[in-house]
């Protein structure tokens, strides 16, 4: 379980200070399991060699999604969010990233 | 024998699919994502397309439409059901048919006739094929490589869930070779009880010699109707 404070996003709909008043950022990583081959990772890592980057050893892509919550998230109901619809268990791995406080 | 034809946003086959039902001999019937109840039908076919413009993932969430609840729980209890493309990813993130289709190895879209082995000629929807057959229809697809654990792999071998396969390449054929990268070459895989049956490549397309490379794809509309009469 990896904790980030909230306020990092500022403005849209968010206040000052970066969320709304009693609203909660959540987010969750999606990354292919280390066993299955990512192709677009791949790409990625093609172009950055052509580029110059040879210091590069491997790309691997996923998503990034933020959820804003209401009130105090609840930790149960968000990793059953993560591990049965924003990633697939039988190709991809999640990681929740909760609010400190 | 009325085969239900799911239509989701995003859907591009439902009305070929339907069209292979007719010329089968089946009397299509077409279901809306949205509904909750599958209209009494004998099965269902899940058409290709772009569900939900594969947001998320392909078929991540047509799996989750109200219907899919009717048509998982009715899986269960021995309705056939055929994913093709499109609706074998649906099948996949619904949980019916196992393993997971990921972008193409290649990252292109791949769009030409393909030759396949039929590995399983006694699902419900395959008894018109002989096993070993080989059969040509057209494949078309960006994100159609087979995955699983390679345990999964070796189970679903094992258990003879492979129900087509790419037919390896074959010198001046133009229509073998693996389109996509995917896992042991696997076209298509079926469930435990053989009545559910998911496969990248289209059958719905080769029906007709006017339209289709070959009328190979009319075989699995015809055995569903043997099926639905057997069970």
């Amino acid at each position: 379980m990896h904790r980030r404070s909230t306020g990092q996003c500022g403005g849209g709909r968010s206040s000052g200070a970066g969320t709304l008043v009693g609203v909660s950022q959540v987010v969750v990583d999606v990354v292919l399991k280390p066993e299955i081959s990512d192709p677009q990772g791949q790409a990625v890592l093609g172009a950055l060699g052509r580029l110059g980057h040879t210091g590069v050893r491997s790309v691997r892509q996923g998503k990034h999604f933020v959820l804003e919550v209401d009130g105090d998230p609840d930790v149960a109901e968000l990793r059953q969010i993560a591990e049965t619809l924003l990633a697939n268990p039988v190709i991809e791995d999640v990681e929740l990233h909760l609010p400190t406080d | 024998m009325r085969i239900g034809v799911i239509t989701f946003p995003g859907s591009l086959d439902d009305v070929d699919a339907a069209r292979a039902v007719r010329l089968a001999g089946g009397e299509p019937v077409a279901l809306w994502h949205a509904d909750d109840d599958l209209s009494g039908v004998d099965a269902v076919v899940l058409p290709g397309g772009f569900s939900y413009g594969d947001y998320l993932r392909a078929g991540a969430i047509a799996a989750r439409a109200p219907l899919m609840r009717s048509v998982v729980d009715r899986a269960h209890a021995g309705l056939p059901v055929l994913g093709i493309c499109n609706g074998f990813q649906v099948l996949c993130e619904a949980g019916l048919l196992p393993g997971a289709l990921t972008r193409n190895s290649h990252l292109h879209f791949r769009n030409r006739d393909q030759g396949l082995t039929v590995e399983r000629a006694d699902t419900a929807w395959t008894t018109s094929f002989t096993q070993g057959q080989q059969i040509v229809v057209p494949v078309k697809n960006g994100e159609g490589r087979y995955v699983a654990a390679d345990a999964d792999l070796d189970r679903l071998e094992g258990e003879g869930r492979v129900v087509v396969r790419y037919v390896s390449t074959t010198p001046g054929s133009g229509v073998g070779g693996n389109p996509n990268g995917s896992s042991r070459d696997i076209a298509g895989v079926t469930s435990a009880d053989g009545r559910v049956v998911g496969l990248m490549p289209h059958p719905e397309h080769a029906v007709e010699a006017l339209t289709g490379p070959s009328e190979d794809g009319l075989g699995f509309f015809t055995s569903v109707l043997t099926a639905v009469v057997a069970a």
